[in-house]
């Protein structure tokens, strides 16, 4: 299917966070000083593994009810979080697996090392995954989740956010990265966000309220469209070497 | 004025930080049976045709110390060199793990086949090995980097005669310790850092 398809455009690493950046400590001894090998994508990186809608149970993806197996629904204000993956060309990317995580509403993460005292959410387990459609759609239902305290400078919090990870079809596309809320006043503030250094790249990261998809006395909606590397695709790709 | 290109750019990535497995591995972070099924729970089913193999190592920071949250995808091919979706690749393969560091230890581990040598573009041969994908909190792009073992032929691999230090390709290079067992550590910044990779 796609092999018609050239090398992985090379990543642009401006678009990115900077990996060493002192107002985020942890990044500080965990960033590489040496620079990066750069050379063209190779079967091993423009392929990659596929997943079946057979994963998938019927909750997945929905955080609302998935931890409670329907039986009792999660503490918090409901949303629908929903958008396109889509390749740096604009094509879709259907049937590819998108996995979220997240904090309770009260800001407290289900996980053996959280210790943060906002309580647990007996109904929230807080992770959700999904496959694209074919026009590369893909939708949660969830609650939003609460801004939290974490060490770093003397009173840093993490604005509110959803943790993605997104798959592609090959495995020089993998991204992880974390979806914010229109109007948070907490963004701004963020070392983590602020290790993008282009403002227009953070702003890629802050969903907008979509009151469009948004379901009268029922649930409010997000849209986060993501882009993956793209795949050069010209019809001079398979020729020999240096001709 | 010219025309405009219309490309749209790449999703900036953020960490994972330190609870990245509440969503890709929810056993190791206590949530069992969050998920049916979880994935990447080994590359290999039963059956898989070659040499079984175990690599153990940790991700060390630039203090020395071994990070205890971080998480690593992998990839690879049979032990024929193919892929998995690929004609007459191994049905045994899936190809694709996930692990993590020990909370505890920081020590990690995978099981899986030998890969084979996989023909490149243009002609020749990559030397067998593993893509790895690594992230962490405090990671804010996940980096990419390989295992190749030392005990293959690594002389023609066009990604290891690329690396102008000759000393740092060891550094993608597993050592063997026993039979079928590896070491692979890999080090995030200062001596015997890593060859991270831009492919
Ligand atoms: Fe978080």
């Amino acid at each position: 299917m796609t092999t018609d398809l050239g090398p992985l455009v090379p990543r642009d690493r401006a678009a990115h966070p900077v990996p060493y950046d002192v107002d985020y400590k942890t990044s500080v001894a965990r960033s590489p000083h040496q620079p990066l090998l750069s050379m063209e994508s190779t079967p091993s990186e423009e392929t990659g593994p596929r997943f079946g809608h057979n994963i998938l149970g019927p909750l997945d993806n929905n955080l609302i009810l998935n931890w409670t197996k329907g039986a009792a629904p999660a503490v918090g204000e409901r949303i629908l979080v929903h958008g396109r993956v889509l390749d740096e060309f604009g094509r879709p990317v259907p049937q590819t697996l998108v996995e979220i995580w997240q904090a309770n509403a009260g800001g407290r993460y289900r996980h053996v090392k959280d210790t943060y005292f906002a309580p647990i959410d007996p109904n929230f387990g807080g992770c959700g995954r999904t496959i694209t459609d074919y026009n590369g759609y893909y939708e949660f239902l969830t609650i939003r989740p609460g801004a939290y305290p974490w060490p770093n400078r003397a009173n840093d919090w993490r604005p509110m956010h959803i943790h993605f990870s997104i798959f592609g079809h090959s495995f020089g596309q993998r991204l992880i990265s974390q979806m914010y809320f229109e109007g948070d006043p907490l963004i701004a503030r963020c070392p983590i966000v602020n290790t993008i250094k282009d403002r227009s790249q953070i702003d890629r990261l802050v969903a907008p309220l979509d009151m469009a998809k948004s379901r009268p006395l029922d649930f409010l909606a997000y849209k986060m469209d993501i882009v993956l590397r793209g795949r050069r695709q010209t019809m001079f790709e398979n020729k020999p070497e240096g001709m | 004025m010219v025309q405009s290109l219309d490309n749209l750019r790449e999703t900036p990535s953020q960490t994972a930080g330190p609870y990245v497995h509440i969503g890709c591995m929810p056993t190791h972070a206590g949530n069992a049976g969050a998920f049916g099924t979880e994935i990447g729970k080994s590359p290999i089913a039963d059956g898989a045709k070659g040499q079984i193999v175990t690599i153990r190592g940790q991700v060390i920071d630039g203090t020395g110390w071994a990070l205890r949250d971080a998480m690593i995808e992998s990839w690879q091919t049979d032990a024929a060199g193919r892929f998995p979706g690929q004609d007459d690749a191994d049905p045994a393969v899936s190809g694709f793990a996930r692990f993590a560091a020990d909370g505890e230890s920081g020590e990690f581990t995978l099981r899986t086949v030998k890969p084979g040598p996989i023909p490149a573009r243009g002609g020749g041969f990559q030397a067998p090995h593993i893509s790895l994908w690594v992230v962490a909190r405090g990671v804010n792009v996940g980096l990419q980097t390989r295992i190749y073992f030392e005990d293959e032929d690594n002389s023609a691999d066009p990604l290891l005669k690329r690396i102008e230090q000759r000393p740092r390709a060891e550094t993608l290079i597993a050592k063997k310790t026993a039979d079928g067992e590896y070491r692979f550590d890999i080090r995030l910044q200062g001596a015997g850092e890593t060859v991270f990779l831009d492919l």
